[in-house]
């Protein structure tokens, strides 16, 4: 039998087993979308009477949030591990075993995926507990599960791969904004057909996460919603794409090894 | 596993871009089952030799066969017969030792009924079973790179290459590690490449030694040997009172050179002179002397020949591979 699958299946546990060792970083993927959540539930409320508004439950509408937000800070946290493995030699350690450069990158990222469907499960739970009902029903559920892993690999290979290029984790620290102005300038909490401000509308709707979120929010809200689903399942693999081809160049410029 | 355990050099070469030649030509050569010492202050370039010989840095020129297999040209072959522990204990503190050699068996594609009794022969051979399932961010500075010598044997490597084993450590795991490198190449016939700032480990452990300065090796052979190069003793004379210095040193220079020390005054004695010789001197001239030692030369003797530096005051930079 290929050693393969073993290597990608120790790595994946390495990586499962420190976030779920570090509960200073683990939690924050967890807690902070959805106290955010809870908070703009709470504030923006007024939103669902404006005309058009796609639901009367803000909760509802905001419940797609905390994925999108979960998986950039599981981004930062994966990148940061791996700027730390490389930091402290633990990744030539790894080198200098028989493990091909595609079988790190995918323990690294199939430990993410496992941790981010872990945060897709909670966030849903607490949605189903706060009363929100899935339109898209147990189905809708279990794709969203799919689409949650899909977004994983797709930012956890975007982490993977400024660590591999800077090698140092507080210039991962140091991205993260950069990549939270991309959620705040999205649907995130207003449809984007709804956004007044024009410049605003036009940002978000050439923002990819806008259509990350949109796609979770159909199945929350409205149900089958083809369009919803392509869009976001599109920019989905194409993230994921780019990122893994970024990732592996990263890694091969990184690996030196004969 | 290869019954070629050696690992022969031939001008190797590593440059770094817009950085310094690291690595300037070097050829060596390291039988089976032999230790060999390679030392150097920082910066000498030892780290950046064991990068190449391991894999991990591709040399600009120059050959390499490590375990009869070229480090340019046959990578996974190279790795397959080495194992490392390379500068600085690369540990994962979040980990437990177990953790880390049950992921390191898995890695190393051991089979999966072998892997327990390994994890356990290793954790016995080094002393940590006791400690196995607590987090290495515990561990002492010794139980580390104990830890770090055992996952560098868990495929059974021919060829064990230790940059700076013991940099750091207290005597005590110091002699401990010693004990337990020497006993692998005594009974297990591997080839060990060790790197290291210290005189006394390389005294004491290795077969051979070479000195790495610049990026040159610049001078090889048994610590034997490079002392017998030396040759001469020198003499150390503590003075009792300060103001007799320049006094001690003049009388001292009559028999020898300076060889320049903070503590004391000493000088490398010419070939026919005794001890009796300079105390007759002394005591002629009515001087009182705190401690008289005779040494014979020492490896930091060599290195002050060759290089015209003590070994500590030229430990300063950093190989430009080295963390």
């Amino acid at each position: 039998m290929s050693p393969l699958p073993t290597q990608i299946g120790a790595l994946a546990r390495r990586s499962v087993m420190r976030t779920a060792r570090q509960p200073a970083s683990a939690i924050p993927p967890l807690l902070f979308p959805v106290a955010l959540m809870l908070l703009n539930s709470g504030g923006l409320k007024a939103s669902t009477l404006l005309p058009g508004f796609p639901t009367d439950s803000f909760l509802a509408f905001a419940l797609a949030v905390p994925f999108i937000q979960g998986a950039l800070f599981s981004t930062m946290n994966a990148g940061t591990d791996l700027a730390r493995d490389i930091q402290t030699g633990f990744f030539s350690r790894l080198s200098l075993t028989p493990v091909r450069g595609s079988a790190l990158l995918a323990g690294q990222i199939a430990g993410i995926v496992v941790l981010g469907v872990l945060q897709a499960i909670f966030y849903i739970t607490t949605g189903l507990i706060l009363g929100v009902r899935f339109a898209a029903g147990p189905a809708g559920i279990a794709l969203l599960l799919l689409y949650a892993a899909l977004v994983a690999v797709g930012f956890g290979a975007l982490g993977s791969f400024l660590a591999l290029r800077t090698g140092s984790g507080e210039a991962i620290q140091g991205f993260f904004p950069v990549l939270f102005v991309f959620l705040f300038i999205s649907s995130m909490n207003t449809p984007r057909n709804l956004i007044a401000v024009d410049w605003f509308r036009f940002l978000a709707s050439v923002n990819p996460v806008s259509y990350l979120i949109e796609c979770v929010r159909s199945l929350i809200i409205t149900g089958w919603d083809a369009q919803a689903l392509a869009l976001g399942f599109g920019f989905a693999v194409a993230l994921a794409v780019v990122s893994l081809i970024a990732a592996s160049w990263a890694l091969a410029q990184r690996m030196e090894r004969t | 596993m290869t019954h070629d355990n050696s690992i022969v050099v031939e001008n190797l070469v590593r440059e770094y871009r817009k950085g310094p030649r690291a690595v300037d030509g070097i050829d060596l050569r390291v039988e089976s089952g032999e230790i060999y010492g390679f030392l150097g202050p920082n910066g000498a370039g030892k780290s950046t030799t064991v990068l190449m010989l391991t894999t991990l840095l591709p040399p600009t020129s120059g050959s390499a066969l490590v375990g009869g297999y070229d480090v340019a040209t046959q990578g996974p072959k190279v790795r397959s017969v080495i194992g490392a522990a390379l500068q600085e204990a690369a540990l994962d503190p979040l980990l437990t030792g177990r953790d880390h050699l049950k992921l390191q068996t898995m890695l190393q594609a051991i089979p999966k009924a072998e892997r327990k009794p390994r994890q356990e022969e290793l954790l016995e051979r080094v002393g940590l079973t006791e400690a196995a399932d607590r987090k290495v961010r515990g561990y002492s500075g010794g139980m580390k790179r104990r830890l770090d010598l055992a996952l560098a044997l868990v495929h059974r490597p021919s060829i064990l290459f230790l940059d700076e084993p013991t940099t750091g450590l207290d005597p005590q795991s110091r002699t401990a590690l010693w004990e337990e490198v020497a006993r692998l190449a005594r009974e297990d016939n591997v080839t060990v490449f060790l790197t290291t700032q210290y005189l006394e480990e390389a005294d004491v452990l290795a077969g051979r030694v070479g000195i790495i300065d610049h990026g040159k090796i610049v001078a090889e052979g048994t610590p034997a040997e490079l002392k017998a190069e030396i040759g001469r003793p020198s003499m150390h004379v503590i003075p009792c009172r300060e103001e007799d210095r320049p006094r001690i040193t003049g009388l001292m220079e009559r028999f020898g050179e300076s060889i320049g020390s903070e503590r004391d005054l000493a000088v490398r004695l010419r070939e026919g002179v005794g001890l009796a010789d300079v105390i007759r001197a002394m005591d002629a001239e009515g001087i009182v002397v705190d401690d008289v030692e005779m040494r014979a030369p020492t490896l930091d003797d060599v290195f002050l020949e060759k290089t015209g530096r003590t070994l500590e005051g030229a430990a300063s930079g950093s190989d430009p591979a080295g963390p």
